[in-house]
């Protein structure tokens, strides 16, 4: 994969103000995405994972362009997007869908199924007669009945409500498409359902996923590379099958071996840990290292400087001062 | 090599079979025709809206056909109980009260429901900008709006009503300076909470402006809450006029509201009490009629009791 990155990210963070906007002394700052670099290739999945809080939601928005990033930059099949006015991102609006993780509040109560996948056919010049067929198609598609377009969506199941998000998403032709937990409200036995209906969507339409999760065997099952977030940081990256066998932070360790994975190979992790403490504020993060208040490898220096992701080999990059070097 | 996504990719299924789907398909229906149809099965709210929808009728056709006009005073009959010739007697001055409840009708009606209207529109859109702006904007409209709210309403009302002479359209302009907060501040929290909603997310990555946003998706979402508050407004209003004139700095003679008619019923109370019963009993059944109205919008409208 030499080719251009179809979605890169050079250290990007965003940082949120909380607190009253009027007496300035209470405002804070947090820092929900901090310095993350990655990139993404055309018709690949990168699947995202971390505890909840750690800033995927936010990541996966930045990417498309829903957040402005505070710093850092963000290229779209080449273009700078970093600044662009939401008039400017229209024509690229299209390009880059999102689907959401509440199946119930990413629809409007208030539109029918078919007005719902037509909105973003709605700045193009498709007459009413192609949309409608469209919308029947995007149905069709994915698994819906066609005579489920004029009702609303509080009369369908969670699943099915998943379904029209995702036929909405698709509508407009995207390329690449943020999964934001796709999957974490539905039962059980639709969430196979939903993560296959996307593969099969992607090897017929090459897609291009960020696909988070914090269900390990389904992130590992559908990604081709997958990235750890903690704190806002990006603290490991690596082929699928690399860091499902070979993780080499102390985090991403702790967090594999927390679920059980039914893989002999991965027999080095099989030891649980259990973290010592909770997640830091992220609006007073540790110095150093954001893993080091419950690192159970921690040294000195991990106080005093923060780890760069560095490349270990093989697309293997890691941020702790315990790897490499 | 991975395909390109490719707008043309979508397009396979046969049209015959798309046409045979379509005749599938029954009428599903709309938000507001789900709505009227669970307001109908709310006894009370269609005995009130009946109720409303007989008096405003009245009011606009009724004295067209009395005989009588409503400052006309026949001196004959002075304070007449209710008869077949006076179905509601006369006043003091022989005028007829049935027309004159009819007329005080008009009048009672029509503040009600222009004040509601100027109410929503204002405070719709203050409401609504407040909440999607956000931030200091926010801040400062709804200071205003909490100042207005902390000042006694009947006060700056008499005030004003005092400078700008006692006639409808100073009255109108009182109430409205008055109530519209209330609709504001409903329509604020309503866009504060529901732009939070992923849906708003999601209408940003269709594309759609902020203003598309607010009015496609924030105002219609936030409409129930607003219609039933301000449901509930009319029957204020109609109510403070009531009492305006009344105290009698609202309506003033010859014409008749059912405030002044209350009014003017109180030198006879005891010798005529029918006098004081027919302009009060309009005002209370008015007022019992919109409530109910408003409980069951209130119903009607709530998207989690849809079915
Ligand atoms: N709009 C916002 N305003 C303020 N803080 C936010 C906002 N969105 C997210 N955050 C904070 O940023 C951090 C990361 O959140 P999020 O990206 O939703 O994490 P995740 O999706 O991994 O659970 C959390 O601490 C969250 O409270
Ligand atoms: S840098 Fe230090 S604290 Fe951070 S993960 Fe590595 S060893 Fe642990
Ligand atoms: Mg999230």
């Amino acid at each position: 994969m030499t080719a251009q990155p179809l979605i890169r990210a050079d250290r990007v963070s965003m940082q949120f103000t909380v607190g009253s906007s009027i007496t300035r002394a209470r405002r804070r700052v947090l820092t929900a995405v901090d310095q993350v670099s990655l990139d993404i290739h055309r018709g690949e999945t990168f699947g995202l994972v971390g505890e909840s809080g750690c800033g995927k939601t936010t990541l996966g928005r930045l990417l498309v362009r829903l957040y402005r990033p505070t710093s850092g930059t963000i290229l779209y099949d080449g273009q700078d997007i970093t600044s662009l006015t939401p008039q400017q991102m229209m024509p690229l609006r299209r390009k880059m869908q999102m689907i959401f993780q509440d199946p119930y509040a990413s629809l409007d109560p208030r539109m029918t199924v078919s007005t719902i996948i037509a909105e973003p056919l709605r700045r193009t010049d498709m007459d009413r007669a192609r949309v409608d067929a469209r919308v029947r198609e995007l149905l069709t598609l994915v698994g819906l009945d066609e005579n489920h377009a004029r009702r609303y969506p509080h009369e369908f199941s969670g699943g099915q409500r998943q379904r029209i998000g995702i036929a909405r998403a698709l509508a407009a032709g995207p390329e690449f498409i943020v999964c934001d937990e796709p999957i974490s409200a539905l039962d059980v036995s639709i969430q196979a359902q939903v993560v296959n209906m996307l593969e099969e969507l992607q090897q017929r339409l090459g897609f291009t996923y960020l696909f988070v999760s914090h269900d390990l065997s389904m992130v590992r099952h559908i990604s081709h590379r997958v990235g750890v977030m903690y704190l806002g940081h990006m603290v490991e990256m690596a082929p699928v099958d690399e860091l499902f066998t070979h993780m080499a932070h102390p985090y991403t360790q702790a967090l594999m071996s927390a679920v059980p994975i039914a893989d002999p190979d991965a027999s080095a992790a099989s030891q649980r840990i259990i973290l010592q403490g909770d997640v830091p504020n992220p609006m007073a993060p540790p110095s150093g290292c954001p893993f080091r208040t419950r690192c159970p490898v921690v040294m000195p220096v991990c106080a005093d400087q923060k780890p760069a992701l560095l490349d270990i080999g093989g697309g293997h990059w890691v941020a702790c001062h315990r790897v490499g070097t | 090599m991975q395909a390109q996504p490719d707008a043309a990719a979508y397009e396979f299924i046969p049209e015959a079979e798309r046409k045979a789907a379509e005749q599938l398909s029954r009428p599903s229906l709309s938000y507001w025709q789900d709505a009227w149809r669970r307001l109908k099965k709310d006894k009370l709210a269609m005995l009130g809206l009946a109720f409303v929808a007989l008096m405003g009728l009245m009011a606009i056709f009724g004295p067209l056909f009395s005989p009588y006009a409503y400052d006309y005073s026949d001196f004959s009959a002075i304070s007449q109980g209710p008869s077949a010739k006076h179905w509601f007697g006369t006043d003091a001055l022989g005028r007829d009260l049935f027309v004159r409840i009819l007329y005080g009708a008009r009048i009672s009606l029509a503040i009600g429901l222009v004040s509601a209207l100027v109410n929503m529109i204002i405070g719709v859109v203050y409401g609504g900008v407040a909440g999607f702006v956000g931030g200091r904007t926010d801040n400062i409209m709804m200071r205003i709006v909490d100042i207005l709210i902390a000042l006694p309403s009947l006060l700056y009302i008499v005030i004003l009503m005092m400078f700008m002479g006692s006639n409808i359209r100073s009255i109108l302009i009182a109430l409205c300076i008055s109530s519209w907060v209330g609709t504001a501040r409903i329509t604020r929290s309503q866009v504060v909470s529901l732009k939070q909603q992923e849906y708003v997310l999601s209408a940003r990555l269709a594309g759609a402006s902020n203003w598309e946003i607010l009015i496609r998706h924030l105002l219609p979402n936030s409409m129930g809450p607003v219609i039933v508050s301000v449901t509930f407004l009319i029957p204020s209003a109609i109510f403070s006029e009531a009492f305006l004139s009344f105290l009698g700095i609202g309506i003033q003679k010859p014409m008749a509201s059912w405030g002044s008619l209350a009014n003017d019923a109180i030198e006879t109370l005891r010798s005529a009490p029918y006098q004081m019963f027919f302009p009060v009993a309009a005002i209370s059944l008015t007022m019992f009629s919109l409530n109910f109205i408003g409980d069951g919008l209130r119903d009607a409208l709530d998207p989690r009791l849809r079915k």
